[in-house]
């Protein structure tokens, strides 16, 4: 055990990011000047609340009797028999309020906001989730609040556009370039920098300028903490692979984080496919090596979907949450340190995946989710029958039935 | 137009500095992007502020996601980039002004990523060879430095770095320890855009920041105006026009000449 130990240290997957913000050579910090003293500040701000107990205690008194948590593991019977292999095992962040795992990174952030003294919050929405999760958190905590997102994730996803209305958020659509993820973080990012004195930018992903990526894993890395206890305490043993989707990354970060010392657990996460790698319209940036390579957007050096110009290319997902160029930087330094593995699902196999979940265990995942549970659908049936799945179901599918009731053609 | 020698990269900034300041007024950068509305007309536009006297240019190089801009200049970059504007077309660009004899120091700017893509070190050979004379990379702060600084000394370009209403010390110390050339000051909290009125504490925070350095202080971001201009002869070694050029370039390289012209004459105090 001290061996393993003592690899995983060598390899530093436990020991990242750097103080200047790196996962070997990826992350880092590249924003304009006028933003680069919040980002100190913000630094500074969240590593003396994750040492304050008082913080960690509001917090964890928050997660327990606000957002629900813990989320139970859930073991999925008739999926299981259905694919008649490894057993697989939800983690239900479907089942955290607001109905998806963006609520932890959106309480934690809110609440060092708040611990900062800014009033006003700003954040992006692709899915609306974070901007749901967002809204909330604002309203617990009496903040304003203004979410920016793509107009064509408007469209797609209205029913998170008027419970944020509902929250109290002002929701500001975003005209410019591909009108989805990309341009209202782009958005946000150019809010951000106009009233950075005031305002406090709640990103939603483990993507952007250090200190995010390192804190909003940390947020989320809950998910993994929970996860882990309740395979030992209830399954009396850990999985054999843990899967999730990756579109920053954040939920696949929360789950990964908890297991990267476990050196025998596979860890997965899958990549939006669209409409597969050959038709150029997917959100896969680690499968497709004619574009998907290493650059800087939105403040970090990532994997990014990009032309040979650098220009960065629009995406295609049939899930709002995944469509996204870029990937948190900490996914590309796990890949390159082969401590996880990156693959994708496609449009198809993940409406298939949200069908059979539905009708075999109750459960209408999200369509990012649904990825995942694609995933799992493919490789169960490979593994011996005494094997564990831990799926991360890291969001509820009730925004998404305008989007598969119309590619379903109903 | 002024003499200018035929000096290049920071020697070239250097002189044009020099003379500005026995003329005792602050030398004059407009920024264009090269592909807006197209090509030529992006070309013809520098051409005819190199004629009425400009001291300098910023030569925009487009990008898809250019956050520290406000919509004018994201807009005009759009259309350069959908008429197939890249890296290579803007030291192409940079190349043919100075066939057409332009002779005044020449900066690139543009977002990181296509500079990466590009190569950061082939990137700053090929601008040296086109012409140019300093790069400057809104997104790249001084920390991150080491991505183009070797490369800028080796051929003796500028490489500027910039400094915020919001700078504290350590970074102005920073900055000045990093940039050449000149430092880019950015008179606002916010992105490019033209605006009425300079922010009142413009001042103050110049003062903040030459209590630290000697190094040139170039003011950009919201200055569209003659007024605007003239008070910058003042407050420091020069200044950028953008957005309001931009704009002008909407209606045509005459509107163009026109505002450069009105702004580069309103620096005249005699």
């Amino acid at each position: 055990m001290t061996t393993k130990q003592d690899t995983f240290i060598h390899t530093g997957t436990t020991n990242v990011p750097d103080e200047r913000g790196y996962y070997g050579e990826y992350g880092g910090r590249f924003v304009p000047e006028t933003l680069m003293p919040a980002l100190d500040e913000l630094t500074e701000a969240y590593h003396d609340a994750m040492h304050d107990p008082a913080f960690q205690g509001r917090l964890a008194d928050l997660q327990a009797t606000y957002t629900g948590r813990p989320t139970p593991i859930t073991f999925a019977q008739r999926l299981t028999d259905y694919l008649g292999g490894a057993r697989i095992y939800l983690k239900r962040e479907d089942l955290a309020h607001t109905g998806a795992h963006k609520i932890n990174n959106a309480l934690g952030q809110a609440l060092l906001a708040q611990r900062m003294g800014k009033r006003r919050i700003i954040a992006e929405t692709g899915a609306g989730q974070h901007g749901v999760a967002s809204a909330t958190a604002a309203a617990l905590l009496g903040l304003e609040c203004h979410v920016y997102m793509g107009s064509v994730d408007i469209a797609r996803q209205r029913p998170n556009v008027f419970r944020m209305k509902l929250l109290g958020t002002e929701v500001i659509p975003v005209d410019s370039g591909s009108r989805t993820l990309k341009d209202a973080i782009n958005e946000a990012i150019r809010d951000w920098v106009t009233n950075v004195n005031t305002t406090y930018y709640l990103l939603g992903s483990a993507l952007g300028p250090h200190p995010y990526p390192e804190m909003v894993r940390d947020f989320q890395s809950v998910i993994g903490t929970e996860a882990r206890r309740q395979m030992l305490e209830q399954v009396g043993q850990l999985p054999d692979s843990c899967i999730a989707c990756v579109g920053g990354g954040s939920n696949a970060i929360g789950l990964f984080h908890a297991f990267r010392n476990d050196e025998t657990i596979d860890l997965i996460g899958v990549e939006a496919g669209g409409r597969g790698i050959a038709s150029g319209q997917h959100a896969a940036r680690f499968a497709d090596p004619g574009i998907g390579r290493p650059g800087v957007l939105h403040g970090t050096r990532s994997f990014v979907l990009q032309d040979a110009d650098g220009q960065i290319m629009n995406t295609h997902s049939v899930s709002a949450g995944l469509d996204y160029a870029s990937v948190g930087p900490e996914h590309a330094y796990l890949r390159e340190m082969e401590r996880a593995f990156y693959t994708l699902a496609t449009d198809e196999e993940a409406l298939d995946a949200f069908d059979k979940l539905s009708r075999l265990e109750g459960i209408i995942p999200a369509l990012e989710s649904a990825h995942a549970i694609a995933e799992v659908i493919k490789r169960a049936p490979h593994m011996p029958k005494d094997a564990i799945i831990l799926v991360n179901l890291s969001g509820r599918g009730d925004k998404d039935l305008d989007t598969v009731m119309q590619e379903l053609g109903e | 137009m002024a003499e200018i020698t035929h000096s290049t990269g920071l020697a070239a900034l250097d002189s044009m500095f020099a003379r500005t300041r026995t003329e005792h007024r602050a030398a004059f950068l407009p920024y264009f992007p090269i592909g807006y509305p197209d090509y030529v007309t992006s070309l013809d536009a520098i051409t005819t502020m190199a004629e009425v006297g400009v001291d300098g240019f910023e030569i925009g190089i487009p990008f898809s996601d250019p956050l520290a801009d406000g919509p004018t200049i994201q807009a005009a970059t759009q259309i350069a980039l959908d008429n197939g504007t890249t890296v290579r077309t803007c030291l192409n660009a940079v190349r043919e002004l100075r066939t057409r004899g332009i002779q005044q120091p020449m900066l690139l700017m543009g977002y990181l990523n296509p500079i990466l893509a590009y190569g950061p070190d082939a990137f700053v050979r090929d601008a040296h060879a086109a012409g140019a004379d300093g790069i400057i990379v809104p997104d790249l702060p001084p920390e991150e430095s080491h991505l183009l600084c070797d490369a800028c000394a080796d051929h003796g370009l500028a490489l500027v770095f910039f400094l915020a209403p919001t700078s504290n010390p350590r970074r102005i110390a920073l900055v000045a320890e990093q940039a050449t050339g000149f430092i880019y000051v950015v008179s606002i909290t916010g992105i490019t855009g033209a605006r009425h009125t300079l922010p009142p504490d413009l001042i103050d925070v110049i003062n903040h920041i030459r209590a630290h350095t000697d190094k040139p202080l170039v003011v950009g971001f919201g200055i569209s105006q003659p007024e605007q201009a003239r008070k910058m002869n003042d407050l420091a070694d020069g200044f950028i026009v953008g957005s309001a050029l931009v704009k002008a370039g909407k209606t045509g390289v005459s509107a163009v000449r026109d505002l450069a012209a009105q702004l580069r004459r309103a620096l005249d105090t005699a």
